[in-house]
């Protein structure tokens, strides 16, 4: 009698924890079922040391004006490496088990694959779920894996078209709404000057999802061990209809994104559009010295005409399991990401993921010298406004990311349809997920 | 010991201490030996007969499953077949124009033999990730030296980053790299070529081309033993060139073009540590197989 009377208990207990959880579900006041701000206030007045690795250009004043403003704390700034050498780094000591960093920048689509294995900290416990409507939908959507906040969202990427006017207007050619008038212009433009292509794509992993992804596709979900990948869904199969045609027809230039020839190939006029993420006028401006007056921002085609976009790159900052002093940590995450770190940040020339920063008159209204005075904000907001809900990375994307070129990389090359290589591509992934100990389905 | 006379006690004890004092003479080397290279050979090997999920699972013993995954992995010989290929080529070639060079500049016919010692092993000491950009600029087929080729011919003949091509402008690479090294080795061994021989030869009326066949060729023996191992154990380790011509040959390199590589990005984009070290040996030791046969019939024909 007593036992059941217990097991009764237990699931009343189980029921009420169920309720909390429905209740702070994101629809609902997020705040309420998680911890509170009071133990990160107190870490920060009681001050300390962290560490954080980062290789955001404005990591340099952001500390700086932090230490400003809270003398007892003192932070070391690592750049332990761009991207994929830093996460070598931190995969490293997290193995290892010490020697990580407390605060640690880790863009959108390596995320997951950290915080699965249980590196991250949960910043609902410090009551952080409050934030969210202060940041866009797509880069809170980022930083939440099930129920748990792993990181604060810094930059976003919503996509844009980048186009070179001057190569537009000598040729006559009107800027694409759509991708079948995309098609159109690349056509036109390699018709009227066989030395110029509407852009350079030689199958870029970041690229590609980032297009399934506006397409409307959600090749990959997970739910704790059970992985689903279909790389061949609706989305894909939309993106590769259009992009095919660009490939095979050779309509693109072969040039290596982000390699010398390339930026440089940009400031001529050779590539006359480019599909990319809001941090790209920063590029432009410290490596396309050259294209200053030229370039102009637009929004992205889309296959209806009707506004939809989609989010590539960005990163946000994450708190450590490993860290000493977690609270202190979450401290200047918020400081750098929901407080005074911002304005650094933006002053630096980063594109941010707080919607009162992205909708402020002076940020939508700034008139860019560079894309010849034009209010590049006010496109590059807006699409941060129309990404496609619902898109998640694979929890080990890093590795599908440098397998790519093995497979998809192939199709580009020899000139066959990218479906097949994303055949392959997903083949390979779901091996390799159910060797790591995933449940991977495909299709 | 055994015998009926016996050696005196003290005599016994002595040869032990010296035993003993021998070790103590040996132990710095011992020591650094087992530390910088068995542990880690013993480490790397203890790792591949395990299999860790990266992400659930954890560590399981898999004995020798993963050489028999590495053995039946067409990944891996898809790069071991390539590094083959490059070491019949290439090693031959580079190795030739060595001794062709080694020979001219012993010769003493040729003017200023110093300058052109000091040129060829020049490359050398390139740092290679250096010589490896500035071929990639040479390479390069939208504003590089090929791309003014392809200008002036006004056609897409020379395409060195291409899939094709890319195997042999490596090869290239690395020769221009190792040419004057083996060349050094080569040179020096002729300096030690004893005079009278070859001026026995030259009385015995062998020309120029005869006492090289004939003496100087069989003195250096060993040499050229030695610079056909390292270049062998070279071939099989490639890494540097095609991993920093990946950046600028998009898709022509995949992550398995070389094994080295394919072992560095198992590890470090995979973290399929196990498995990168079983693929590490493996290769590790068909290269000793392959550099002991090169030494045995090196040996066997010196005899």
């Amino acid at each position: 009698m007593a036992l059941f009377r217990r097991h009764r208990a237990i699931a009343a207990l189980a029921l009420a924890a169920a309720l909390a959880t429905a209740c702070g579900s994101p629809a609902q006041d997020t705040a309420k079922a998680t911890g509170t701000q009071d133990s990160v206030d107190a870490a920060l007045k009681a001050g300390g040391s962290i560490t954080y690795w980062t290789w955001t250009p404005s990591a340099k004043a952001q500390v700086a004006a932090f230490e400003q403003e809270y003398p007892n704390v003192k932070v070391n700034l690592v750049n332990a490496g761009t991207g994929k050498d830093q996460y070598t780094k931190l995969q490293n000591a997290i193995k290892a088990g010490s020697g990580g960093p407390d605060v640690v920048q880790i863009e959108y689509q390596a995320l997951p694959q950290f915080a699965l294995p249980g590196s991250l900290v949960d910043l609902n416990q410090y009551g952080f779920g409050a934030f969210q409507k202060d940041y866009t939908a797509s880069t809170w959507s980022s930083v939440t894996v099930g129920n748990a906040l792993f990181g604060l969202p810094q930059d976003s990427g919503p996509m844009a078209l980048f186009y070179n006017k001057e190569d537009f207007d000598k040729y006559g050619i009107a800027v694409p709404k759509t991708w079948d008038e995309y098609l159109d212009a690349a056509k036109k433009l390699h018709a009227a000057d066989p030395t110029k292509f509407i852009t350079s794509d030689t199958g870029d992993p970041g690229f590609t999802t980032s297009m399934i992804w506006q397409a409307g596709g959600h090749p990959f979900s997970t739910d704790g061990r059970n992985v689903k990948i279909n790389l061949n869904d609706q989305g894909a199969q939309k993106w590769t209809k259009v992009w095919d045609q660009l490939v095979q027809g050779k309509l693109l230039s072969t040039v290596k994104g982000w390699s010398d020839d390339w930026y440089r190939e940009l400031g001529d006029g050779t590539i006359a559009t480019l599909v990319t993420g809001a941090w790209m006028p920063g590029v432009f401006k410290s490596s396309v010295t050259a294209g200053s007056g030229k370039w102009a921002v637009a929004p992205m085609p889309t296959y209806d005409g009707q506004p939809v976009s989609a989010e590539n790159g960005g990163s946000a900052q994450s708190v450590l399991k490993q860290s000493s002093n977690p609270a202190l940590a979450a401290a200047f995450v918020r400081w750098l990401n929901h407080g005074n770190g911002i304005k650094p940040f933006i002053a630096s020339g980063g594109f941010p993921s707080t919607t009162a920063d992205l909708n402020s008159p002076a940020f939508l209204n700034a008139a860019d010298p560079y894309f010849g005075g034009q209010q590049v904000n006010q496109v590059l907001t807006a699409a941060s406004g129309a990404v496609a809900k619902g898109w998640s990375y694979l929890p080990y994307q890093l590795y599908a990311n440098t397998i790519f070129v093995d497979t998809v990389g192939k199709s580009y090359l020899d000139g066959t349809a990218i479906g097949g290589g994303l055949k392959a591509w997903q083949a390979s992934l779901v091996d390799y997920g159910n060797q790591q100990g995933f449940t991977v389905s495909a299709g | 010991m055994t015998s009926t006379v016996g050696p005196p006690r003290i005599r016994v004890g002595a040869v032990r201490a010296r035993g003993r004092r021998g070790w103590i003479f040996v132990a710095p080397f011992a020591v650094v030996f087992a530390l910088t290279f068995l542990a880690p050979l013993v480490y790397a090997f203890g790792l591949s007969l395990f299999r860790d999920q990266a992400f659930f699972g954890g560590t399981v013993f898999v004995g020798l499953g993963n050489y028999t995954q590495a053995l039946a992995d067409a990944n891996f010989w898809d790069a071991f077949l390539r590094v083959l290929l490059f070491l019949a080529v290439q090693v031959p070639i580079m190795l030739l124009m060595a001794l062709i060079a080694a020979f001219a500049i012993d010769s003493a016919r040729l003017h200023a033999a110093g300058f052109f010692r000091m040129v060829i092993f020049l490359p050398y000491a390139v740092p290679g990730v250096v010589a490896v950009l500035m071929w990639g600029f040479i390479y390069g087929d939208h504003f590089g030296l090929a791309a003014d080729l392809n200008h002036l011919l006004g056609q897409d003949a020379v395409q060195p980053l291409s899939a094709n091509w890319i195997l042999t402008s490596i090869g290239n690479i690395v020769t221009w790299e190792f040419v004057g090294y083996n060349m050094l080795i080569f040179y020096s061994a002729l300096k030690v070529v004893p005079p009278d021989q070859i001026e026995a030869a030259a009385i015995d009326g062998a020309g120029t081309l005869r006492t090289i066949v004939s003496v100087k060729l069989p003195a250096i023996r060993g040499a050229i033993v030695v610079a056909t191992i390292f270049s062998i154990i070279g071939s099989f380790q490639l890494f540097n060139e095609p991993n920093i011509l990946r950046s600028l040959a998009p898709n022509v390199i995949t992550t398995y073009f070389t094994p080295n590589m394919y072992a560095y990005n198992l590890s470090f984009a995979g973290q399929q540590y196990n498995y990168s070290a079983t693929v590490a040996i493996v290769m590790g030791v068909i290269t000793a197989i392959i550099a002991y046969a090169v030494q045995l019939r090196g040996q066997r024909k010196e005899r």
